[in-house]
């Protein structure tokens, strides 16, 4: 009895040590995704998070009448269930002087990832507790997500 | 995770229990002390290997992470599951569709993972259909069921879905033997002998698409065909099938059909009838059978009756089939690793045949033959041997393979695993099974490399294991680690429906080609709606068709009106999300079928006959966001005489 209780205790230290320890994660080839755990302070709420930034995002001093037809179609689709194009909140915020109130950068990074900044951006954060709805990851690609853009620039008044 | 820390905290316990008990022979000190660790999956952590397991008469097929026994899904193949609306929404409907009709359920026993150069390729999963002979392709990517093919000709599909090694085909031999389609079938059942005939189906599977097309049939003698397997590495371009009831008895087979010493492995040489074929040897026969196909492109099923099949006849196309007698109604029939081996278990033998590839060819050649059995030569029982495994215990059913040389045999009347050496046929090792396991699965078994490590035990009876739950009791399934000399026993855990075979591959061959959601741009569903800006209710006559869409948290129109009674109501739900694991469900009350279950970019199809006059209120079933309770709508049905036009809203708008 006593041995077993000592293999028992054993077992049991063996499971206080978790991810670390060899015998467990032979039983577990891969680790399921967790939500990344950067400290907050490096989040910028100007830029957002993600693969956009002021370098690679460029504006043209007037707006791309294809990249604009290009949004609106994407828009129509994926994004006017919750978003009206007036500033009325619908499901989400409204999207009228987005773009006055948003960086480029930060608009690009927020619709293709939502989800890292929907938990660390405060403004976001703020949001969400309005709208009780966390924005969906709509799986937007990089000219979808810039075509937006151009079609928000257009609904904000850029020539 | 609550599952998990029962499960060790049960094991613990137990362990615990029978120490401080001190019974002899108690069931679960069979289990060694760190079982618990060897089964224990971290929360957060993924199991290492994919099980998928047959539901047997669920007719569906589940599939279980290993080594934790944690239920990961169960994919919905013969039978109709209303929570995922399969066989209820309009899309899936015709997956059930045969030369009967419609039909609502089957049996499904046997599992084979799709196979290129004779190991697991991670593309597709075969399940067979018993009842209705039907046979099925799961796509690995979606984990649902793409394909279903019917069988002519046949009877209780048992010996299926086989595979050969580069998944050439997939085979189905009948269980019963009956009298072919095209013949009178209104005979006297005594007729047996004369009018009964079994057939092999070979079905060929398209190398990229995977699709299943019959290409030959063989006409058999009239026996049972029981199981198969495709021969691999050196006998490829063969397969083995087991025969009972060679007496050929047509009642009270439990005694009649057990009359013979022995009865036979058939061995059949593919390639031979690819060349008959080719030669044009073959007959068309007119047969009626159903071809259903899913297309993920325009998210739904269609199906297809053909009414025709070529058969070659064994009797009269030499060289192609011939038998091999083993003792005592043979039930698994199974290949070694390099393919010179076939292991054959009579059910009611006291040994395990173990018949050589080589000398079989040898045989035929020499034309060391023992007569003919309805026209087919029977090879000599000694001529093709290469030993006998001597007193393996009782009831040896299925054998399959590990990547040391080691070969595994489930034994169902002494109820254990019996662990021998192909070297020698020598029985290595015996662990007691609660209670009398049927068949058994090794990761990569039946492949040309075997991974190992983790054995399965599928048993018939439950009886004390868990927690009892009234007469009806989960089936079982038991865990033992084989990496080491002796099998230990580590884990217990319930499953759906029979578990009647399963196969395991490694997770790492299909867990990252698994997708995540179907892209809305690439939905071509007649009845798609690309955005709420397509949403709309048209009335054909008395057939109304809602365009609606889903995305968290509100249905597009929510508001509908001048549904009348009489009318047949089409919702054509397309979630709009584009997110992994955010289905939404859709339901309307006294909607006389199930809900959908639509997925990310996906269209599904509610039929609804309304049958009173009122306000019939609907909502979304998956619990998709905070606001999900507020995911809801209204259709007013008006009298049939009423004038009330149809209009559609969201938001008053």
């Amino acid at each position: 009895m006593k041995k077993v209780l000592a293999v028992l205790s054993i077992s049991f230290i063996v499971y206080a040590c978790g991810g670390s320890d060899n015998s467990n994660s032979t039983n577990s080839e891969a680790t399921a995704t967790t939500t990344e755990t950067t400290a907050k302070s490096s989040y910028d709420p100007n830029r957002g998070e993600g693969k956009f930034s002021s370098e690679n995002v460029v504006l043209g001093a007037s707006v791309d009448p294809t990249m604009v037809a290009s949004g609106e179609k994407i828009q129509s689709v994926k994004c006017n269930a919750c978003h009206k194009l007036t500033d009325e909140k619908l499901v989400g915020p409204g999207w009228k002087g987005v773009t006055e109130r948003r960086k480029p950068e930060w608009i690009m990074n927020f619709i293709t990832n939502p989800d890292p900044m929907i938990d660390k951006d405060p403004q976001v954060q703020a949001s969400l507790e309005l709208c009780l709805v966390r924005m969906p990851n709509q799986g937007l690609n990089d000219d979808d997500a810039r075509n937006l853009l151009e079609f928000m620039r257009k609904n904000d008044g850029v020539k | 995770m609550k599952k998990n820390i029962i499960i060790l905290s049960t094991v613990i316990g137990l362990t615990m229990l029978s120490m401080l008990s001190c019974r002899p022979k108690n069931t679960s000190n069979a289990t060694s002390a760190d079982a618990a660790q060897k089964a224990y999956v971290a929360p957060g952590k993924y199991d290492e290997v994919y099980n998928f397991v047959s539901g047997g008469f669920s007719g569906q097929m589940s599939c279980y992470g290993i080594p934790s026994g944690r239920l990961l899904r169960v994919i919905p193949v013969f039978s109709v599951d209303p929570e995922k609306g399969w066989g209820y929404s309009e899309e899936t409907k015709p997956m059930l569709n045969t030369s009967h009709g419609f039909i609502p359920w089957d049996d499904l026993h046997h599992v084979q993972l799709s196979k290129t150069n004779g190991e697991v390729d991670g593309r597709w999963v075969f399940g067979n259909a018993n009842n209705t002979p039907r046979v099925a392709r799961i796509d690995l990517k979606t984990f649902r069921t793409q394909e279903i093919i019917e069988l002519p000709n046949s009877g209780g599909n048992h010996s299926s879905p086989f595979i050969t090694e580069n998944t050439e085909y997939v085979v189905a031999g009948t269980r019963f033997s009956v009298p072919m389609d095209d013949a009178n079938g209104d005979v006297p059942i005594n007729t047996y002998k004369e009018n009964f005939k079994g057939t092999l189906s070979f079905i060929s599977v398209g190398k990229e698409d995977g699709k299943m097309d019959i290409a030959f049939q063989i006409e058999c003698p009239g026996v049972n065909f029981d199981l198969s397997r495709a021969g691999k590495g050196v006998s490829h371009g063969w397969f083995f099938f087991s025969c009972y009831n060679t007496e050929q008895a047509n009642s009270l087979l439990e005694v009649n059909a057990s009359q013979k010493d022995k009865d036979f492995i058939m061995a059949v040489n593919w390639k031979k009838a690819e060349e008959y074929l080719k030669a044009g040897k073959a007959k068309k026969q007119t047969v009626r059978y159903a071809h259903n196909t899913y297309s993920e492109k325009t998210h739904s099923a269609t199906s297809e009756i053909k009414t025709e099949v070529l058969v070659l006849n064994s009797k009269e196309l030499k060289d192609m089939c011939y038998f091999i007698p083993c003792p005592k109604s043979p039930h698994g029939c199974d290949v070694s690793p390099t393919g010179e081996f076939i292991v054959a278990s009579g059910k009611l033998a006291a040994v395990i045949p173990v018949f050589s590839f080589d000398k079989i060819q040898k045989a035929i050649a020499a034309k060391s033959f023992d007569g003919e059995f309805d026209g087919i030569p029977v090879i000599k029982y000694e001529s093709a041997l290469q030993g006998e495994v001597k007193k393996p215990g009782l009831g040896p059913l299925h054998t399959e393979f590990d990547d040391n040389g080691n070969a595994y045999t489930s034994m169902f009347v002494s109820s254990e695993l019996v662990k021998w050496s192909l070297k020698d046929l020598t029985v290595l090792d015996r662990q007691p099974t609660f209670y009398s396991i049927g068949h058994l699965c090794v990761v990569g078994g039946d492949t040309k490399k075997p991974t190992g490590k983790y054995l399965i035990a599928y048993n018939k009876i439950t009886k004390d294991r868990y927690l009892p739950t009234g007469p009806e009791l989960s089936q079982s399934a038991q865990l033992f680690d084989i990496s080491g000399d002796k099998m230990k026993l580590i884990l217990d855990f319930p499953t759906i429906g029979e578990p009647h075979y399963a196969q395991a591959c490694l997770a790492s061959l299909i867990k990252d080609k698994s997708i995540k959601m179907f892209k809305i741009e690439d939905n071509n569903h007649p009845y798609v709606s690309k955005g709420e800006k397509e949403t709309k209710v048209v009335r054909n006559g008395k057939i109304v068709h809602v365009y609606m869409t889903a995305i968290r948290s509100h249905l597009a129109p929510d508001n509908i009106e001048g549904i009348k009674m009489g009318d047949e109501v089409y919702f054509h739900v397309t979630n709009l999300e584009q997110d992994w694991d955010v289905p939404h469900g859709f339901a309307i009350k006294g909607a006389a079928n199930a809900e959908l279950l639509i997925m990310p970019g996906e269209t599904q199809t509610l039929k609804w006959t309304p049958d009173k006059v009122g306000i019939s209120p609907m909502y979304c079933t998956d619990f998709c966001s905070a606001l999900h309770q507020e995911m809801q709508g209204y259709v007013r049905v008006s009298p049939a005489s009423s004038n009330v036009p149809i209009s559609f809203s969201l938001g008053g708008k």
